[in-house]
């Protein structure tokens, strides 16, 4: 390991690291929490339960998003649900199995304390989020409802329809709003953060574009927790809200603070496939309808290319020409798999010529089969022996309505085809960033008093995300991790006054950020940002997508290289800074899209291995299996930044006491 | 089928809070029918910038009808023409082709446009801390299953919650009332035995809070809920009316 990663791991036995150090880890009292400023860049999940609880124990806290309210953090578009260790189910869950389920679904590259900590606070989390209002689906008998998502074997995953993550930060926002009330939080909604600001090593503050003024705002702050959200919009289309982006994370990098893993991204293999160029971002639909869907591909080639041609319907296919590719190869786990092995099958199926839609990369998510057995036992239930075939499905399709209708419709509204007749039509797209700013055990990055929690860290996922655990995690981080951990720091700073914002190390920050600013606006090239954005994606995608090699990545990282140099000559970016100017916020992240992508390549390039998302294609088994290499890549890569787009990279070996590690089989 | 539509589009273009603002009309070709409003609406922006004109300032991000931010006044109904779809999952099939269709932003006192059709909704961010939660810190909690809840209060309970505060309802309004926004929190607690404590505090709270951001009363007329996309139920301002008198009789006692 190198020295200047030190990932502060409490010594002791697993079942005890945060127990102890939670209870001996320093306080800051009351008096003095007073006196600490905390700037949390970020609203979503993390953000908003962060800035909340640090409030609620005094701490002086400054939020920032660039929505018009907190409340429209991209974290309130999840759908599918919530993990958590409750085994209310009385199926054999427990933290241990959470725990292990997490690891190995992440392919053994997640840090075994990190995990066990977030598996033992995930049950909290539900009690938090109950006692605050959050209607989670219930039974009839008045108790939470739990639903099955990917990777696991048990039903762990806590949902509201299909808004879990609006339901979720409403409960976060709505604690964070109260906070507002009371005056100990101050809500900064429409800025940006374009920078963070270090003095003597240690991060005091941050310089903020007010969107709606366009002016530069400086804030101090003890500590700042950036809660900005993953980067998944590299590729410009992807499951993330329009303005998701990397900015806030990587103008830190700059500063100072490591980027780990950036190469590990998370396709999702249900999403809606993409319908033409006016294309602006893909539509998820929710892993939760792996549970009641089958996946299929014709099994005959000439089925394929008629349904490409639109000679024949899904339906006409019979049922012994049909290849449920998931159920085939991976009989244990079925449509069930984790993420990263569906998207590849999907897409090993669609490269084969068996894709089913115009494009030729689709494949079906089918309900039939389950429509009619859940019409059956609504059967069952009225009583009814002998229901005709409409009335089972009929009985079928309600049901199937009321667990899913809000996804169905969603699908409807954007294809036009009514799912409840034809099969769903989905391809993989992107979803999450495993990958993010370098993290210690308490959240903290290698620059002192800077933190990252939420998708912006690396921390919890390793090279995969399973189903319904962003949410815990970041609900965790900022409810029940970061109370206890920033402690660890401020404690220390209790006798530091707030700095004036005129040190000139903020003065110095503003004037970079106004430089970009000014340098975007005086291009006055011939393109817009967009294209810029667009063409990134495709070499995104195209190299650094659901499977990588040597040459593509090699290519990818001078094409993008050519790609930042034409965009630094030849962007236009219409109006003024002084007011509100959407074009100029894009180019801004766009560019800071340009440097990350470049390093996503980089780092997938000096990964040799496939483990997780990142599948290499040189490496994999006869069975085409992702080949991972423990001897040689059991680590963390986190890149330190140079001036002028250079890195270097430093290794956090991984050290597995507790789980053995395997090749991760779902067979 | 997908079909290419030729549209007019007059606009509202404003340049800021003190510009009066006026309409502007763009011709747009070769719209496919699978486009969404707001990829048209990027089309536009594209042709816009390319022609060194100041594109077209909205709200979004989401665009899966669930974030709350889109907001645009299309041909007289918030939202459109479609029935339970917010701006951002209204798709160009719903038009036909020649189709002159007028886009404004929202318009209420409560709610100042910033830029052409960008308003301000900070008002309903400040309702909320008035009262739309349940005072327990973090930590406080007691088991997630230790207090059954009905299914059925559940569901509605969500129902409820299931406001994305976009504020179609203030701007289908013609006295601009937020009375739905408000009710639907108001209701969502009331449902639960964990917003009892606090239930009737948080009610007069949340409305003189409304009442002071210069929001219209409510005069029935049910426009809220019919173009509200998310389908908002007018019972909840029932049950909010109820819980308001009830608050006001507690007051009085005291
Ligand atoms: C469609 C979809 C469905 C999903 N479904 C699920 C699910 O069912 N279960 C699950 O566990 N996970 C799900 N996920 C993943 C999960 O939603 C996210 O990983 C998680 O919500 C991220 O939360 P966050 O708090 O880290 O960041 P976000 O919610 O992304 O919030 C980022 C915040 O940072 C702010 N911000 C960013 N940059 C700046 C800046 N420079 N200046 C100021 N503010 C800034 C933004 O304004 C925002 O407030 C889903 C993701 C998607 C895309
Ligand atoms: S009640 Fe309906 S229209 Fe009003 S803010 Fe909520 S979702 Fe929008
Ligand atoms: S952009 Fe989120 S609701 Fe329309």
């Amino acid at each position: 390991m190198t020295s200047k990663l030190d990932s502060k791991i409490p010594e002791g036995n697993l079942e005890q690291k945060w127990t102890k150090y939670r209870s001996t880890v320093p306080l800051v009292n009351p008096a003095n929490k007073r006196s600490l400023e905390i700037i949390i860049v970020g609203s979503g999940l993390a953000g908003a339960s962060a800035a909340a609880s640090l409030a609620e124990l005094g701490y002086k806290v400054k939020v920032f998003c660039f929505q018009d309210s907190a409340r429209r953090a991209h974290s309130i578009a999840a759908q599918g649900g919530i993990n958590a260790a409750k085994n209310y189910q009385n199926d054999g869950d427990s933290t241990y199995r959470l725990f292990y389920d997490t690891i190995k679904g992440g392919d053994y590259r997640a840090r075994e304390a990190n995990v066990y900590r977030l598996a033992e606070v995930s049950a909290n989390i539900i009690d938090q989020s109950v006692a605050s209002g959050v209607p989670f689906a219930r039974e009839y008998g008045g108790l939470l409802s739990n639903r099955s998502f990917g990777g696991t074997q048990v039903q762990r995953t806590f949902y509201a329809a299909g808004q879990t993550g609006q339901q979720l930060l409403l409960g976060a926002y709505s604690g964070l709003q109260r906070q507002v009330g009371t005056g100990n939080v101050k809500m900064y909604a429409r800025h940006e953060m374009l920078d963070v600001v270090t003095i003597d090593g240690k991060c005091r503050g941050i310089i903020a574009r007010d969107l709606t003024t366009g002016k530069l705002e400086r804030h101090f702050g003890h500590a700042v927790l950036l809660c900005s959200g993953g980067y998944g919009n590299v590729f410009f289309l992807s499951t993330n809200a329009m303005g998701s982006n990397v900015t806030a994370a990587w103008k830190a990098h700059k500063k100072g603070a490591m980027f780990a893993n950036p190469c590990f991204t998370q396709i999702h293999p249900t999403c809606i496939p993409v319908s033409g160029d006016h294309q602006s971002k893909l539509t998820l639909m929710s892993e939760s309808l792996r549970n009641d869907g089958r996946i299929w591909v014709p099994a005959k080639l000439e089925d394929a290319l008629a349904l490409r041609e639109g000679r024949i319907k899904p339906n006409d296919i019979k049922e012994e020409d049909r290849d449920y590719y998931l159920e085939r190869r991976y009989p244990a786990f079925g449509n069930l798999v984790p993420r990263d092995v569906a998207s590849r099958a999907a897409k090993e199926r669609c490269d084969a010529g068996y894709g089913v839609n115009k494009t030729g990369e689709a494949v079906f998510l089918d309900f039939a089969a389950n429509t009619i057995r859940y019409g059956k036992i609504e059967a069952n239930k009225k009583g009814m022996h002998n229901p005709t075939e409409e009335q089972v499905v009929a009985m079928g399709k309600a049901v199937v309505k009321e667990k899913y209708g809000n996804l169905f419709d969603m699908y409807q509204q954007i294809t036009g085809v009514n799912p409840y007749e034809q099969p769903m039509m989905i391809y993989p797209a992107v979803h999450y960033t495993m990958g993010g700013l370098w993290v210690d055990y308490n959240l903290m990055t290698n620059i002192p008093g800077l933190y990252a929690l939420g998708e912006a860290n690396f921390s919890d996922h390793g090279a995969n995300r399973l189903g319904a655990s962003a949410l815990m995690q970041g609900l965790a981080d900022g409810y029940f991790v970061i109370p206890y951990t920033i402690g660890a720091y401020l404690s220390k700073e209790i006798m530091t006054k707030a700095i004036s914002t005129d040190h000139e190390a903020f003065v110095e920050a503003e004037k970079n950020v106004q430089n970009t600013i000014d340098r975007l606006l005086s291009i006055k090239g011939s393109k817009t940002v967009d294209y810029y954005h667009k063409k990134l994606g495709l070499i995104i995608w195209n190299q650094c997508g659901m499977a990588r090699n040597e040459a593509g990545l090699k290519k990818a990282i001078s094409d993008v290289q050519a790609l930042r140099e034409e965009f630094w000559s030849n962007v236009k970016v219409p109006g003024s800074a002084n007011g509100l100017n959407q074009e100029l916020e894009k180019a801004g992240r766009v560019a800071d899209f340009l440097e990350l992508g470049e390093l996503m390549c980089k780092d997938a390039l000096e990964r040799n291995e496939s483990c997780g998302g990142h599948f290499r294609e040189e490496y994999q088994t006869e069975e085409g299996e992702a080949l991972r290499d423990d001897e040689n890549y059991k680590y963390v890569a986190a890149w330190e930044y140079f001036a002028g787009n250079k890195w270097e990279l430093h290794k956090e070996d991984l050290i597995y006491d507790n789980i053995k590690i395997a090749q991760r089989s779902y067979k | 089928m997908e079909k290419n539509l030729n549209l007019n589009l007059k606009v509202w273009r404003q340049k800021n809070a003190n510009d009066k603002g006026k309409f502007e009309e763009y011709k747009v070709n070769n719209i496919s029918t699978d486009m969404s409003f707001l990829e048209m609406f990027d089309v536009l922006n594209d042709r816009l910038v390319t022609e060194d004109k100041e594109p077209i300032a909205f709200d979004h991000d989401c665009r899966e009808g669930i974030c709350g931010s889109c907001s645009m006044f299309i041909n007289g109904q918030p939202h459109g023409p479609k029935q339970g779809v917010t701006t951002c999952q209204l798709h160009m099939r719903s038009f036909n082709d020649g189709d002159t269709i007028v886009v404004e932003p929202w318009r209420a006192t409560a709610f100042p446009v910033i830029k052409d059709l960008v308003v301000d909704r900070s008002a309903f961010d400040r309702i909320i801390s008035a009262g739309g939660f349940i005072s327990i810190n973090t930590g406080n909690a007691q088991d997630a299953n230790a207090i059954p809840i009905p299914k059925d209060d559940a569901d509605e309970a969500f129902a409820a919650a299931a406001c994305i505060g976009c504020g179609a309802c203030v701007a289908a309004c013609k006295n601009a009332s937020a009375m739905l926004f408000v009710s639907a929190k108001v209701s969502q607690f009331a449902l639960l035995p964990q917003g009892q404590p606090e239930r009737y505090q948080r009610v007069s709270e949340m409305v003189a809070q409304m009442d002071l951001e210069g929001f219209g009363a409510c005069t029935n007329t049910g426009a809220c809920s019919a173009e509200c996309p998310k389908g908002i139920s007018l019972t909840h301002i029932a049950r909010m009316n109820r819980d308001f008198l009830v608050a006001g009789m507690s007051t009085n006692e005291k």
